[in-house]
This record gives C-alpha cells, structure tokens and sequence, in this order.
C-alpha cells in the first residue's frame, strides 16, 4: 500500500447518481428479478395468475426466512451449514409434538421450533465463540449432529397430514388479502432484521466484526458474544423455516431440509451479501431467495428444460459474486484516489 | 509432517523445547487419527461380528475411494487456504457425460476415460480461472459451479440412468488383486497418493503450497508463482473429481446425473478431520488418508453393530468438531498454563 501523494481530486456532483444506483446491490437484483418476471409474463401472461403468484410466495418464503438468517450470520465472516439440518430437525420436533398432544395451540408450537432452533444456533455459536474454533468446520458437523439426531429420533417414520391440527396445516397454505401467511412471517423476519441490522448498535457492530474481526475486537466490541448471538438468531429462523416446512408440507420424514444449506448460502450470494463478510443487506438475501425461486418456475413456462434450473443457478451465484468484485475494485479504486494498488 | 514442526516451533516455542523431536514427529493430531484408526480396528474386530472379515474391508475399501481420491488434491487446495465445493458435481456432470458418449455410440472404453479426465481438468480449470483471474473467493465460486456443473449433468442426461456397460468393465472395475480381497483400483489411489505426498512434503511446490497457505501476500513477494499454483490445483482436483466419476459409473453400473450428490462435503470432513487447517498453512497427507479411512470404518463397523446407518452422521459430526475443538482446548490450556509460569522473554525470542 504506497501512499500516493496524489491529492485526490474534488468530486464532481454530477457524478453518481448513475453510479449510486450501480452500488445499491439490491436494486440490481430487484431489477434482475423484475426482468425475469417480466419476460416469463410476456411469454405466457398466465404466469402471474394468482394461483401461480401464491405458490412462488409459498415458495420462496421459507428459503428467503432462512437467507435471512444465513445473512446475518455470513455478515459476520461466519457461515453457517447446519440449517438445513436444524430446519429438518424442527420441522419433526412440530409433528411430534402435535401427534403427542393435538391440541396444542399453534402460536407455542412456533416458539417451541424457534428454542429448539436457537438451541441448535447456541451450540454452534458457543462452540465458535468459547472454543474460537471455524464456524464453516463446526457447522459441516453440527449439519452431521442434528441431521443423526434427527433421524435417531424419527427412525424411519413419517408424520403425515392426518396427525397435525388443520388449523395449523391451514396455516400453510392460506392467505390473507391474497398474500400467503408464510410470506407474512417472512415480511416481519426480515422487516425485523432489516431494522435491527441497519439502525441497532449492536446491528452495525456485526459489520464491523465481518470487515475486521480483529479491529472489532481492538475497539472494544464484544466478537464473541455478538458472534454468538448471530448463530443463536441464524438457528431461531432455521427453526421457524422449520415449522413453516412442516405447515406447508403436511408431511414430514427425517429427510426435511435435506441439502438445502448450500442454497441458502446461494441465495445469500446472489443477494449481493459479500461472502467475506462486511457487506450486504438482510433484504438482498431475501430477494436473491426469492429470485432463486422464481427461476425455478419461471423455466417451464419459457419453453426451457427444468433441467436447466440448476445450471442456471450456478450462472446467476458466479454472475453475482463477479458483480460484486467488480464493484468492489472499482470502489477501492475510487477510495484510493486513483490509485489501484492490490486491488 | 516437517511442515507441522515448523509451525509449531513458531507457535508454541516452550514446548517443542521442552519435547525431542521424534515425540514431536509422532504427538501430531495426524498420530491421533491413525491411532484412533487402529483403535477402531482393533476393537471393531474384538466386539462385532464381522469386522475381521476380508469382505467388510472389501467393502469399505470401495466406499471409500473415491473419498480418498478427491480428499488427495483437496488436501492441497485447502492447504492453499482456498476449497472446492464443486467436486461432487463434477463426478455427476462425468458420469452424465459418460452416460451420454456410451448412447451415442461410443464404445472405446479408453477414450471414455480420456474424454471424462480432459473433461474434468476442463471443469476445474473453469473454477481456477474465476479465483485466479477473476480474483473471487473460491467457496462462493464453487458453490455457483457446484449448481451450475450438476445442472449441466442433469442438462446432459436428464433424470436417465445409463447402466447397460459391458459386464466386463464393471466387475473389472471392482476386480481384487489376484490372491486377495483388495480392489485393484486402491493401486491407482495410492499411485496418486504417493505422487500428491511426494509434491506436496517432498518438493519446493509443496513447500510453495504451505507458503500460500500461511501468507499469500508474503509468498508472492518471495517469487511464488501463487495464482498459477492455485489455478493448476483447482485443474488437478477436476481431473480427480472425474477419474472419481469413472470410477463411481462403473462401480455402480449406472451413469446418472445424481451421482455423488452431497459427496463435497463428506471430502471436506475427511479433510478436516485429517488435521489440516480449514485457513491453510497447515495438515499433511498421512492424516487425511487416515481420517478417510477412520471415518470409512467406523461408519460400516457400527453398521454391522447394527446402529441405524443414518444416525451414523451423528459420529463423523461429532469427529469433524472434535477435531477442531480438541486442538484448540488442548493449547488454550497450554497457554495457560505457561502464563502461569512466565519465561524470561530473552529465553522465548531465542526458542
């Protein structure tokens, strides 16, 4: 890093509001997203009919309440691969606490999936915090753990429909004024996130630590217990994704959620949130989920092979993740005042 | 394990003091996992029925290659400070692409192979281009090639299962070494095991490799060659990945796109649990290969032992965060306890 006497040259106005826009990540992908929607409808003007628009809310929910949650966590310089395994294990904690007593009101069956999923987060969190120990080492075997519990626990069965209230499978499907109750949950999720990460001291802390864990710590910010708290909150929503699977899906084996740890790691990759840490937004990882499942039916109605969704995909996480670096060089760029050393 | 030794006496300059160096040599967590291989062995084969028997290590054997083929160049890559997620997907878009060559018409079993190893050098020098010269960090590349590369399997061959080979080359495929019980196909492992060692603790590139690992700033001002060293392992480990397709085809007389699907992360386990550091700089091979083999005997001994083969999970979980707890506890104690009994500071500069 040379310091180049180079003064840096007074900005012009006029500058960036174009360039402004190019830097809210979010608004690409928003743009992207319309885009998408846009064309898919041109082709085929019934794929934004309600029953269609209702299962892509449906959809895209449940992975946009666990990017969320992913966010916060990668925010930090963290990872976090067992949410799919804590969803999973949720998921069945809810049916069989329903088989066990059917009568048990929906709004504890949610905060009892929630505990058991911030349960699950504390381990990680504690694990990584106390014992400072990579988060992407203990969560590959808390994704082991909880997944083995999982199916210690189910051994082999399924809960089906019939053993769950209706109202709460109901709850999975409904909607009010046209909007899916699951999407609502996701709405509040990441309205409250989006608040507590953007206004909240400790919010903008976890920024802090995911740019330099190690200046965090210098300037007095407790790492490890906001570290702690990001994986106990990332366990919360996989353990509220959790019994939303089970809402919507009706049935559920050991097997629920199966996998899905990488797409939410997606998900949040697309959504402009750097994998690094750092930077990025609560709001962009809930729209790249959305957007990751909007390609998924968006496909068929383009006349192309569903086959192709994954490819796709895997085109959008490298197209995203290039975006982002160019961004980035281009603003160390700018930063340095012309100067692109190391950059 | 030379390079353990360098790092430790950097680290912890009491106590390599303190130990000769053969204890050393032998006190590495690598030790550990062979030990705890030996254990598992031992008393596997003293408790349940069945795990002396040839055919369970047979059996073992097959289910782990292609594990330990892909965990060789993974070792590297990881102890380059990088990782690549992608591997699985390439052993799925190989066999797709196996699948497809047999329906077209293509019978010459050496130019399948050869076309599924170009292919996989292909695959992993797409993931080298985008780390080296795009500069993008190699877990979100490989998360986006691994959907993109098992995308493109399913493009290929769709949901199809191709399974009509010739008889011949699949039970040659899992053929023993005459007079015994091994598959012949452990020699090509450990050919490349071998060859992967010898790089990587025997050469200036090995050398190189920790180097990276430990700095990468610092390795590219002392004149290593740090992109194209990273991009020609990402090369070697979609070469791997594929040589692990053909294997994974014809062991299993079926190409599908699905094949392998999650296998990733069981190599990254394998490798971390062998003892190499998830930030680079540090592991060597011994450990790796151990801990494939200690994660694949564990999980068929405790099967025969009748434990319900998903809550298997449960242990290699368990080892995973074991091995990285274990260390860290083990010198976070350490460390308390030298500040406890300070050393002139003289005495620690000097080692």
């Amino acid at each position: 890093m040379t310091a180049t006497a180079t003064p840096v040259a007074p900005r012009t106005n006029g500058a960036s509001i174009a360039h402004r826009l190019f830097v809210v990540r979010e608004l690409g992908i928003a743009l992207a997203l319309v885009l998408l929607i846009g064309v898919t409808f041109a082709v085929n003007t019934r794929f934004l009919n309600a029953q269609n628009v209702k299962d892509l809310l449906l959809g895209s929910s449940i992975l946009a309440i666990l990017a969320v949650g992913q966010a916060i966590v990668i925010i930090t310089r963290n990872v976090d691969l067992s949410v799919g395994s804590i969803l999973g294990l949720a998921a069945f904690a809810t049916g069989a606490m329903f088989q066990s007593s059917p009568n048990l009101p929906i709004p504890v069956a949610i905060i009892i999936g929630m505990a058991l999923g911030a349960l699950c987060g504390a381990v990680n969190g504690g694990l990584i915090a106390a014992a400072r120990v990579p988060a992407l080492v203990v969560t590959l075997g808390t994704l082991y753990v909880f997944r083995g519990v999982d199916y210690t626990w189910a051994t082999g069965r399924q809960i089906n429909a019939a053993d769950m209230p209706a109202s709460f499978l109901h709850m999975g499907t409904t909607t009010v004024l046209g909007v899916p109750v699951l999407a609502l949950f996701a709405v509040v999720v990441l309205a409250g996130a989006g608040i507590f990460l953007r206004s909240y001291r400790s919010g903008r802390e976890l920024y802090a630590i995911g740019s330099d864990p190690d200046a965090a710590r210098l300037y007095g910010i407790p790492v490890g217990r906001r570290v702690f708290w990001a994986f106990v909150a990332s366990g919360a929503l996989a353990g509220l994704a959790g019994v939303l699977h089970a809402a919507r899906f009706g049935t559920i084996d050991a097997n629920a959620g199966l996998g899905s740890e990488l797409n939410v790691v997606a998900a949040v990759v697309v959504g402009g949130v750097a994998i690094f840490g750092g930077s990025g937004s609560v709001y962009g990882a809930a729209l790249g989920a959305v957007l990751l499942t909007t390609i998924g039916s968006a496909l068929p109605v383009l006349g192309i092979n569903p086959f192709w969704q994954r490819a796709a995909v895997g085109v959008l996480i490298l197209a995203a993740i290039g975006l982002d670096r160019s961004l980035a060089v281009r603003m160390a760029r700018r930063l340095r005042g012309g100067s692109a050393r190391g950059a | 394990m030379a390079p353990e030794t360098v790092i430790d006496l950097a680290a912890q300059p009491r106590t390599s003091r303190q130990r000769p160096p053969w204890l050393r040599t032998f006190a590495s967590w690598e030790t550990t996992v062979v030990l705890a291989l030996v254990l598992v062995i031992l008393i596997g084969s003293a408790t349940i029925d069945g795990v002396g028997d040839p055919r369970f290590y047979r059996f073992v054997i097959l289910e782990a290659i292609p594990i330990a083929l892909i965990a060789l160049p993974m070792t590297l890559i990881v102890i380059t400070g990088e990782i690549d997620l992608s591997v699985a997907s390439t052993v799925g878009l190989t066999c797709s692409a196996m699948g497809a060559l047999w329906q077209a018409g293509v019978t010459s079993l050496p130019l399948l192979i050869l076309v599924s190893l170009v292919l996989g050098a292909v695959l992993g020098a797409v993931n080298g281009v985008f780390v080296t010269v795009f500069g993008l960090p190699s877990l979100a590349v490989t998360i986006g090639t691994l959907a993109l590369y098992r995308g493109l399997a399913f493009v290929v061959l769709g949901d199809k299962a191709v399974a009509d080979y010739p008889v011949s080359w699949t039970t040659n495929m899992i053929a023993p070494i005459p007079g015994t019980v091994v598959p012949w196909f452990v020699l090509v492992v450990a050919v490349l095991a071998l060859l992967f060692g010898v790089l990587l603790h025997a050469t200036p590139i090995g050398r190189a490799l920790y180097a990276i690992g430990n700095n990468a700033e610092a390795a590219a001002y002392s004149g290593i060659a740090v992109l194209r060293t990273k991009f020609w392992l990402f090369v070697a480990t979609g070469a791997v990945s594929a040589l692990a397709g053909v294997f994974w085809t014809f062991r299993f007389a079926s190409a599908r796109a699905d094949n392998a699907d999650g296998l990733e992360l069981s190599v990254v386990a394998a490798v971390l649990l062998g003892g190499v550091s998830i930030f680079g700089g540090r592991g060597a091979l011994l450990g790796v290969i151990a801990a494939v083999a200690l994660l694949g005997t564990l999980r068929n001994a405790l099967q025969l032992a009748d434990v319900p083969a998903n809550a298997l999970t449960i242990v290699t979980g368990t080892l995973l965060i074991l091995s990285v707890v274990g260390p860290n506890l083990v010198r976070t104690v350490r460390e308390r306890l030298r500040r406890r009994q300070p050393t002139p500071p003289m005495e620690r500069t000097q080692r």
